[in-house]
């Protein structure tokens, strides 16, 4: 069973093409991690999953249906996507109580989410005042109200102190854990290493990559061999591939660790260290999204 | 539409503040002008021969509440664009017709009840200041309930005339300047019209059909009260249904 289904969802707004032939699944029981440089269409995505903003071509289904034909959605699907996006005037209490009345939620569980998220004691304060990690608390109560099977979370963690991004990443894992389909955004890889399962990647709106996190480095031809010898200088010229001087050792790509280790003995030098190194997520994921990164820094 | 998108509006336009100060100021703005108004003319030289009407004179203060009142119909929707929780609104209720359908209720209720106790209340209040002038009058002399009843019609018809055109509009001053425009400015300009076309324009124009409802002594060739109310719901029902297709069409 799928979550969410995506088929050759594109969007364009005027000229600009946000998202493009995409097309994936997101299934439930484990963080989904939606990863793409800024700009690459992520929110799009995730507004178009949410029919809050319309494809130019393709669809995206929840369970098969599409958002509009969910009755009392909030019940189905939650979704955080801007946290700062409220009526400061409103209490927390009754920001949450005018969305619960919606979709037929009681009050008490309102009073219920709003414990789940710790902001008990703030629920008859005005949100205006809240701070960025209270706004993004009461972003995810707001998502929890109906207690749903899909959670949507668009840039959960951005702002947040390290203690908040732990609570964030816990929560997320408890959920998924729980079942339930977590569907999560982020520009930063080390921030979905540590909490995602599976992960769609996305550049300049198209599909980059949809694999597991284990699976993922893999994608990637980014390791190398690192060579320690006291005769490097003869030995680099020998080596096929590529090698770099690092300080006091080689970083050598194109070439196993094997084929360093027989051309080092065919010549009779000595080594005193050769490991290969795997790329790190980071790394596999940079080069992954190199080329479609929207806005890169120029070097000065 | 159901009930469950009637309460979640009526909680949110309960639950800030600008709700409860446009309403005061629409409620008080009425009260004031109905009270200074008579006052002035209570102290003028002979008031019985001043050629006014207790009634008209105690509801002067539609005028300027009529654009309280589309503010806060404005508001009503264009603060949840301006704040962006539209989208979460939209997330709640998928159907944005239904929504918006549900926020017209819920506000025309609430105004109904505001407006028209503001209107009665500026009513008394006139005649006790006109006591004695021979321009008092009561709710029994004729047309006077429709004329007080009307001025509560034609302010909720004016918020409601904000709030079709904040969700058209989906901007906060842009919204409230066309209401403003379509309210005060642009029927005190059709005057200018010259010509049948002119007449025609200036008859059918927005509150100089709508206000009829609340004048006891209706403007002479203009429409009659009742038709001039249709006339004013007419206009806002077909920004409304603009609106509507556009909310519908749109990306939030
Ligand atoms: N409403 C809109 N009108 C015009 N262009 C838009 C609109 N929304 C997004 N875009 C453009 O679409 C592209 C994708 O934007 P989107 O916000 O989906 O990216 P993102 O992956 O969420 O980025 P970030 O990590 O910065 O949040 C960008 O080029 C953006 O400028
Ligand atoms: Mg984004």
């Amino acid at each position: 069973m799928t979550a969410i289904t995506a088929t050759n969802l594109t969007k364009r707004y005027g000229a600009t093409v946000a998202v493009q032939d995409l097309t994936f699944e997101v299934l439930p029981g484990r963080v989904t991690g939606f990863l793409g440089p800024n700009g690459a269409g992520k929110s799009t995505t995730m507004r178009m999953i949410l029919g809050l903003d319309r494809p130019t071509s393709g669809s995206v289904k929840i369970d098969g249906r599409s958002y509009a034909e969910l009755r009392r959605p909030l019940n189905k699907i939650g979704a955080l996507l801007d946290a700062k996006a409220v009526h400061g005037g409103r209490t927390a209490h009754n920001h949450l109580l005018a969305l619960a009345q919606s979709n037929g939620i009681s009050a008490k569980r309102v009073t219920e989410v709003l414990d789940i998220v710790g902001l008990t004691e703030v629920a008859g304060r005005r949100i205006g005042g809240f701070s960025l990690g209270m706004g993004q608390r009461l972003g995810i109560a707001a998502a929890m109200l109906g207690d749903p099977e899909i959670l949507i979370f668009d840039e959960p963690v951005n702002g947040l102190d390290p203690e908040g991004i732990l609570w964030v990443r816990t929560f997320m894992r408890k959920l998924a854990a729980e079942g339930r389909t977590v569907f999560v955004s982020s520009h930063l890889m080390s921030e979905m290493a540590q909490t995602a399962d599976h992960l769609i990647v996305i550049g300049k709106g198209q599909l980059i990559a949809d694999a597991e996190v284990g699976e993922f480095i893999g994608l990637s031809s980014q390791g190398y061999v690192r060579v320690g010898s006291p005769q490097l200088s003869q030995l680099a010229p020998l080596l096929g591939g590529e090698a770099v001087l690092h300080g006091d050792h080689l970083r050598v790509t194109g070439v196993t660790a094997a084929e360093v280790g027989e051309t080092a003995a065919r010549a009779g030098l000595v080594l005193h260290e050769l490991t290969f190194v795997q790329p790190t997520l980071e790394a596999a994921y940079m080069e992954l999204t190199k080329g479609s990164v929207e806005y890169e820094a120029v070097a000065a | 539409m159901s009930t469950l998108v009637l309460r979640s509006e009526w909680t949110k336009l309960r639950s800030v503040r600008s709700t409860m100060w446009t309403l005061i100021a629409t409620a008080v703005t009425m009260l004031a002008f109905g009270i200074l108004l008579p006052l002035a003319v209570a102290n003028s030289s002979n008031p019985a021969e001043s050629g006014l009407n207790g009634t008209d004179l105690s509801l002067t203060g539609l005028g300027l509440a009529a654009l309280t009142i589309a503010a806060l119909g404005v508001l009503t929707i264009s603060g949840e664009y301006r704040t962006g929780s539209i989208r979460t609104s939209f997330l709640a209720v998928p159907g944005r017709v239904n929504m918006l359908a549900g926020k017209a209720v819920v506000f025309t209720v609430v105004s109904l009840v505001v407006t028209t106790a503001a209107a009665f209340l500026s009513f008394f209040a006139g005649q006790l200041v006109l006591d004695g002038t021979g321009l008092e009058t009561t709710l029994g002399a004729p047309g006077v309930v429709r004329t007080v009843v009307g001025a509560g019609l034609y302010l909720t018809a004016s918020g409601l005339l904000g709030l079709v055109l904040g969700a058209l509009i989906r901007h906060t001053p842009g919204a409230i300047v066309s209401a403003i425009a379509l309210i005060l400015v642009l029927p005190q300009i059709s005057a200018l019209l010259p010509g049948q076309w002119g007449e025609t324009v200036r008859t059918y124009l927005t509150s100089n059909a709508g206000q009829q409802i609340a004048l006891l002594e209706t403007r002479p060739g203009m429409l009659e009260p009742w038709a001039g109310l249709g006339v004013y719901l007419l206009w806002i029902a077909v920004i409304g249904i603009v609106a509507a297709v556009l909310l519908h069409r749109r990306d939030a």
